[in-house]
């Protein structure tokens, strides 16, 4: 016994569950993903993934250290940071832009605005952003020497998608292709199938629930198929190719930047999926989902304000 | 004398207007991308705020008292028409990279604000003194930040400030591979202001975050444009008022 007797009032709960236990759920749902970026690009991609997770858990490190904030790395957040944050990098890049990505994301996203559960945005999206405005050059150079298929060809598939058109794009990289990962893309990005086996593992292990990732991909499926070609094979190249996926059950699913309601957290997922689709289709870019969910990320209190649940035994008040 | 040197180090660091006042924002975060530009953006509001301040002060006694925005406008922006046609006759370059920005000082808030707040309750030269003092704060506060910006951005130091012909580029300090462009553009201008406005802070400088000793006349103490706390106050009950309703 630890003397400790502080009880409080009922309902206990009786769970294990903590921010620890949650972040390492999290990092081994991502497991599947980083081995296949690693076996796809090879060495560069693992060089970069170990770079940013030092990077971001060392900066946590010494934030805490020299405000004299009772140190924090224990919850693997960072490491989470760090392993999202890497995963939406081009296997090729110079790995101080990653490493400095990480930095800005633990010091200035995440610190300087309290710490974890207080960042108004999710850190490796905006680190991702922040490097993206930054380098945009090297960010969106997705050739890879360790792919030797194809090695001409450094278009992802949403960027060959908008540049050649549905019949050409399929041409390039086929649906099997894109769905088991063999193409150019981000570390994280390519594999859906590597993706959804860890999403399955957080959703059984209830780490996060379908609804945000379920809307966002629908509100994404149902806009492409209004406003783009009205082609069902078009609609799902967007889905399985791109961030989507990797957006959708990774980074919208954030506890500290998505809404709490649930009510909200449809909204939310509406809203992301409708900004991805316009940045997508009507953009200047191929990409949209870091963008999007940033965005989202803004806007996530308003809509927590406004989706507040009436607490039972109150009336509703009559406007 | 001494009451003009109080007005020029009051402008300078006390109340230093992008520092501790934080007035006019959209020139500092726009115009700031290099030492340049922000000197140049600096000293023409200088120009314009040191003889607004001179005349608004001369004319406080016959400007009546409920036109005197417009009467405050008006001025101002024949001295920014002034500056505007010296630049683009003996400055073009400056003046094409600043832009918009040069018909824009008419309605800084730093000029309005010095007019409201000084110029138009006091004599002529402690005003005259007050807009230097303000112009030349802004100004340096203009520089600081366009320093970072162009280090870390464009890689260059004092590019355009140095003779032309010996340092074409300025000094060349960073590669270009290794320039983190963001700072140029207006995200960088954030983090490049709430760095400095930190450093201060932890300084003990005066700040925005940091003004228990702003003098009265400052514009600090007009809760229109500041944080004025007691302002903050009102809101923070308001809303607590209107959670208690629900």
């Amino acid at each position: 016994m630890t003397g400790n007797f502080n009880v409080s009032s009922s309902p206990h709960v009786r769970d294990n569950s903590s921010t620890a236990n949650i972040m390492k759920d999290v990092c081994i749902a991502m497991i599947p993903t980083l081995a296949f970026g690693c076996f796809q690009f090879g060495l560069s991609a693992l060089i970069v993934v170990i770079g940013t997770v030092i990077a971001c858990v060392l900066a946590e490190y010494l934030y805490e250290k020299l405000m004299k904030k009772p140190i924090t790395i224990g919850d693997f957040s960072a490491v989470v940071t760090g392993l999202i944050l890497a995963l939406n990098m081009p296997p090729q890049i110079p790995v101080w832009m990653p490493i400095l990505g990480g930095v800005f994301a633990i010091i200035v996203v995440k610190q300087l605005y309290g710490g974890l559960g207080q960042n108004f945005m999710n850190p490796a999206l905006a680190a991702r952003c922040f490097l993206l405005i930054s380098f945009a050059g090297a960010m969106t150079n997705f050739s890879s020497v360790a792919m030797n298929y194809d090695s001409s060809s450094t278009a992802t598939p949403l960027a060959s998608l908008k540049a050649i058109g549905i019949e050409n794009a399929m041409e390039k990289y086929n649906m099997l292709n894109i769905f088991l990962g063999r193409i150019p893309g981000t570390i994280g990005e390519v594999s859906t199938i590597a993706l959804l086996i860890g999403a399955l593992y957080l959703v059984v292990r209830k780490v996060i629930s379908l609804r945000i990732p379920l809307v966002y991909i629908a509100t994404v499926a149902v806009f492409v198929f209004i406003f783009g070609d009205h082609n069902p094979t078009t609609v799902l190249y967007h889905i399985i190719s791109g961030g989507l996926i990797f957006g959708a059950f990774f980074m919208a699913t954030d506890y500290v930047s998505s809404p709490v309601t649930k009510k909200g957290q449809i909204y939310f997922a509406i809203f992301i999926g409708i900004l991805t689709g316009l940045f997508r289709l009507f953009g200047g870019n191929a990409e949209g989902v870091s963008y999007a969910i940033i965005i989202g990320n803004i806007v996530a209190p308003l809509i927590e304000k406004s989706t507040l649940p009436k607490a039972f035994g109150r009336e509703a008040k009559k406007a | 004398m001494s009451k003009s040197f109080e007005r020029f180090y009051n402008g300078v660091i006390k109340e230093n207007p992008t520092f501790v006042l934080m007035l006019g924002m959209c020139p500092t975060l726009a115009v700031t991308t290099s030492v340049s530009n922000a000197i140049g953006m600096g000293l023409s509001t200088t120009a314009v705020l040191m003889f607004s301040n001179l005349i608004i002060s001369a004319m406080r006694n016959i400007i009546p008292d409920r036109v005197r925005i417009p009467a405050f406008i008006v001025i101002v922006a024949s001295l920014v028409t002034v500056v505007q046609l010296l630049m683009q006759g003996y400055t073009p370059e400056i003046y094409k990279s600043l832009g918009i920005y040069i018909p824009l000082i008419v309605v800084n808030c730093i000029i309005l604000g010095r007019a409201e707040s000084y110029a138009s309750k006091n004599s002529p030269i402690p005003s005259f003194f007050d807009g230097l003092g303000m112009g030349i704060g802004f100004t340096l506060a203009l520089s600081c930040i366009g320093f970072v910006r162009e280090l870390l951005g464009g890689g260059t130091i004092l590019k355009g400030v140095l003779p032309i012909d010996k340092y074409p580029n300025g000094i060349v300090a960073i590669p270009e591979a290794y320039r983190i462009s963001i700072f140029v553009l207006a995200p960088g201008a954030f983090f490049v202001l709430a760095l400095l406005s930190a450093l201060q802070n932890y300084f003990k400088a005066p700040s925005a975050t940091n003004t228990s000793k702003s003098s009265e006349s400052g514009c600090g103490s007009c809760s229109a444009c500041s944080g004025n706390t007691n302002v903050k106050e009102e809101i923070k009950e308001e809303i607590k008022n209107s959670g208690e309703d629900k």
